[in-house]
This record gives C-alpha cells, sequence and structure tokens, in this order.
C-alpha cells in the first residue's frame, strides 16, 4: 500500500504579527496568513482549490474562499476536538492530495484568543454542566487546564517528575523566545528560580507552566512534492502524519501511545533519528510527558532529561519548541509550532539546528503529530 | 439558588438523569450492565466492553481513595472570585469507577493521593444532591 512518504509537501506558511490585542476580525488574521503563506510559496489566492480548519475556527471556509477569490473550492473539511488538530489538519490535507481529490489546500487559524474568548476562563470550551461536564464542572472542573492538572499530579506520584522539571521547560523554551522576535517574550529572560516562585494557577500548574493566550493568525500552504519543488521556497516533505482520538487507554496515557507506534512506522524512523521537535505545550509538563509517550525517552526520564538540558537549542540532544513555543512564542493552538517544524527544514529559524533533516511537529500530546523532511 | 455560588449546576440527560434522581433519594448508584455486569460513570448509551443496551443502575459502597486532585488558587474565572482555593478531586471507588468530587471537611493542603475517603450526600439546591466526599 502507498503511504504518504514525502508525496506532499508544505509550500508554504505564514502568520500575523502576535499579540494581546489585533484590533482586527478572527477572518482578517486568517486572511492575511493566508497571503502571507501564498505569497511564500510563490502562489496566489486562484491557485488554492482546498481549505481546512480547526472546528472550533470561528471563520466557516464560504467565508474564506469568497473573499479569497477561490474559484472552484474542491475540498474542504474541518477536524473536531479543541485547539490540538493542527497536524490531524495536515493528515487530512496531505490524504487528500496524494489521491488527487485537491490540489492545492490552505489550513488556516484565525483566534483572538486574549482580546476575545479566552480558553483559560473556559468561555471556549465551558459547556455549564451539560453533558459529560455535568460530572466535572460543578465540582470545579472547569478548563482544559483542570483536566490536565489532574493528569499531571497523577504523573507526578507516579513517575517522581517535579514542579522544578516542568520549570526546565519553560525556561528553555524561553531561551528560544529570546532569540525570536516575532515571540511574545522576545528579549525577556525566564530563571528557574523566576518559575519557582511563579504563583500555582490550579496546582500543581505554576503560571509560567501555562500557555499564553494569543491574538494572531497562521496558515500553511499544502501541494504535490513535485511541485512544490517548482514554487519559491524549500519544499517541507511530509514523511508521515497522523492522529488520534479517545480511546482504551489508561488514565495517565496521553493519546501519544496510540499515535506514536502509528507514525513511527508510518515514517519508517525511530525517536532518535529526529532532529528537532515541537511539541503541544498548553501547559508545560505535557512536553515531559509527550517526551516520554512517543518514546524519546522511558516514563520517568522525561523531568531528567529537561533538567539536563536535553531540549535546549543550545547542547540538547532534542531541542524542542524551538521558536519558544505555546509557552513564550504565541498560543495559536499548534498552527505557530507547525511553521517552525516548517522552518527548521528550510534552515529559516532563529534558534535552527544544524542540518536539521527531520523535524517532528505533535499538536496535542497524541491527538495529531507529522514528521516533515528536508528535500534533499 | 445553589448552595455553591460560582459552581455550575449539573444538568441532567437523558441517560444520565437516574444518576441525579438517586442522589436526590439519598443514594449513589452507577449504570451498569445487565449483561456482563460492568459499571459506567459516566454513563455511556451501550456498553463499551460487551456491546449491549440493557443496563440498570446497582447501588455502590461509596468508598474509595483520592486518584488525583487538583487545586484551583487563582479563580479562572470571574465568576470564581472569593471562591478559591479550592480542590477537585478524583476519587477511585472501591468497585472502579473514577467519579469527580470534592472533599468536605478537608483543607487542601491535606489532601494526597491514596487518602481513603466515603461519599456524603450534599443538597446543594431543591433539585440538585451532589456526591461529596469525606476522609474515611
Amino acid at each position: 500500500m502507498d503511504t504518504l512518504r514525502n508525496r506532499v509537501a508544505i509550500a508554504g506558511v505564514g502568520e500575523t504579527e502576535y499579540s494581546r490585542a489585533s484590533g482586527r476580525s478572527e477572518a482578517r488574521l486568517s486572511l492575511e496568513a493566508i497571503l502571507h503563506a501564498l505569497d511564500d510559496a510563490g502562489l496566489k489566492p486562484q491557485d488554492v482549490d482546498g481549505l481546512m480548519r480547526w472546528s472550533v475556527d470561528t471563520t466557516s471556509e464560504a467565508e474564506i474562499a469568497s473573499n479569497l477569490g477561490v474559484k472552484d473550492l474542491a475540498w474542504f473539511g474541518e477536524v473536531n476536538q479543541a485547539g490540538n488538530v493542527g497536524a490531524a489538519l495536515v493528515a487530512h490535507a496531505s490524504a487528500a492530495i496524494a489521491t488527487g481529490l485537491a490540489q492545492c489546500i490552505v489550513i488556516y487559524r484565525g483566534v483572538n484568543g486574549r482580546s476575545g474568548r479566552r480558553y483559560g476562563r473556559g468561555e471556549v470550551t465551558g459547556r455549564r454542566g451539560q453533558g459529560a461536564a455535568a460530572f466535572t464542572e460543578p465540582f470545579g472542573l472547569l478548563t482544559p487546564q483542570h483536566q490536565l492538572a489532574m493528569v499531571a499530579r497523577r504523573r507526578m506520584h507516579e513517575f517522581g517528575t517535579t514542579s522544578r522539571q516542568f520549570g526546565w521547560v519553560a525556561v528553555s523554551e524561553r531561551e528560544h523566545a529570546n532569540r525570536n522576535p516575532r515571540a511574545t517574550f522576545y528579549e525577556t529572560p525566564l530563571t528557574i528560580d523566576d518559575h519557582q516562585n511563579g504563583r500555582f494557577i490550579v496546582d500543581p500548574f505554576r503560571l509560567n507552566d501555562c500557555c499564553l493566550e494569543t491574538d494572531g493568525g497562521g496558515a500553511l500552504v499544502l501541494v504535490s512534492t513535485e511541485r512544490a519543488r517548482d514554487l519559491k521556497k524549500p519544499p517541507a516533505l511530509v514523511r508521515a502524519a497522523a492522529q488520534a482520538g479517545p480511546g482504551d487507554r489508561g488514565f495517565v496515557d496521553t493519546a501519544a501511545v496510540s499515535l506514536g507506534p502509528r507514525l513511527w512506522s508510518q515514517a519508517g524512523v525511530a525517536p532518535d533519528e529526529i532532529d528537532v521537535a515541537q511539541i503541544y505545550d498548553h501547559f508545560a509538563p505535557y512536553v515531559i510527558f509527550a517526551l516520554e509517550d512517543y518514546g524519546f525517552v522511558a516514563r520517568g526520564e522525561g523531568g531528567p532529561f529537561v533538567e539536563a538540558g536535553g531540549i535546549r537549542w543550545d547542547g540538547g540532544m532534542l531541542p524542542v519548541n524551538t521558536s519558544g513555543g505555546h509557552l513564550s512564542e504565541a498560543y495559536l493552538q499548534g498552527m505557530n509550532q507547525l511553521i517552525e517544524c516548517v522552518r527548521q527544514v528550510r534552515g529559516e529559524s532563529t534558534s535552527q539546528v544544524a542540518d536539521a533533516h527531520l523535524s517532528f511537529c505533535d499538536t496535542g500530546i497524541g491527538t495529531g503529530a507529522v514528521i516533515l523532511e528536508r528535500d534533499v | 439558588m445553589s448552595a455553591r455560588p460560582g459552581f455550575p449546576l449539573p444538568v441532567p440527560s437523558e441517560d444520565s438523569a437516574p444518576f441525579w434522581e438517586f442522589l436526590q433519594q439519598g443514594e449513589l448508584r452507577l449504570q451498569r450492565c445487565l449483561d456482563c455486569a460492568t459499571l459506567a460513570h459516566p454513563p455511556r448509551l451501550m456498553c463499551a466492553r460487551c456491546g449491549s443496551f440493557e443496563r440498570d443502575w446497582a447501588p455502590v459502597s461509596g468508598r474509595g481513595t483520592v486518584y488525583s486532585y487538583v487545586v484551583t488558587r487563582q479563580a479562572v474565572h470571574p465568576s470564581f472570585e472569593g471562591h478559591t482555593p479550592y480542590a477537585t478531586v478524583i476519587v477511585e471507588l472501591a468497585e472502579g469507577p473514577h467519579l469527580t468530587s470534592n472533599l468536605v471537611d478537608v483543607a487542601v493542603d491535606d489532601i494526597e493521593i491514596g487518602m481513603p475517603v466515603e461519599v456524603v450526600l450534599v443538597a446543594v439546591s431543591d433539585e440538585v444532591t451532589l456526591p461529596l466526599f469525606r476522609r474515611a
């Protein structure tokens, strides 16, 4: 059976500025980002025949298509869960291009995550005691961070991971953001003591364990690899892409336990062959949990790995979240990490890993992941 | 009017209504598959183990241990101003299923994973009784 193996490429990436108050609509942010991404690829809006989005994105593909001047929208769709579907969208779009259902698909995300509805307050995901939330929200378990903190506490108990180790994730990512002029925390240092002295939000999560809330837009352009080779920028080949939904897993297991083996098998590579990784850091400890559940390190070894500098660009064995991630660059729900994943194989990162060949991006601790490869 | 300002009250669905009705009558019961006796919580449309749609509501001991917990120390929403810190726990019942809940009469800094607890039913409005837990 044919696999995706490098038949499709990400040919263009683009974003708006990241801010606390964009002063414009989410639709406008997406459109601006799409134009940047098309320009990056050397394509025009009229070349687009596919649009894909997060289900939680507020701008329909029809609104994007009519504004953009799309001639014939041959492929559109969305992936439903929450913010954690970016790489899953890359999997869907890649499958559509590889099978000829569409020629040029744009994936977009535009969000006023700080000045508009705020995830951190449960304004997007809160369900007011309805459905399954009837069994959680009445007890004060209101937001994604509450649910994730519950798993984090249990993992600390089972595997000995510490708050200080969470802190080394935040500090490592901040070092990367300090070199990235796009980042919210550009040139704004963070020390391990700053992290440890930070107040608890939802204990065990301290302030600097929590991601930013950001206004901004981002977009990716996908075409066949053959076509991408004739475009402006070096293609980022989709070596493998996969998603995972709910499953019969243990309480502490992230979806990476399910997705990981499928991704490595599809890609034909092992975790130790990855040169650089972007990992969905809605909360810092989840970088540690992802490293463990994807098999980069064994259970219980993720904390010591980050504490020893393992994810730092400067000397780390596996640099992670090299743009600053969701903690220190921006929270565009995986979009900014997918963009950074592309920049690493192009050699365009502000924390460029030398000779980055295989670039990994998880956008939800197992809900979706891609491995991109440099074209040689 | 809720006795717990800020905290949403549960909205029963067709499938979960008996759970809340039994609590109003003073009993903690969980959905049980009539074919394979598997307990399910939250309630489901069908048994994920054997595929049966047939179920009843089985009384459970109400005893268990704290499996995990979080402490909300900063109000995540303005409606919680003045109501922090509070702890939310997951209790692993002796019968196996997990229940999300709160502890009564335990300071948030005294909570530990593995702590034995037992259910205490607390009416929070005329229509709603919640299964909370206390140190056993």
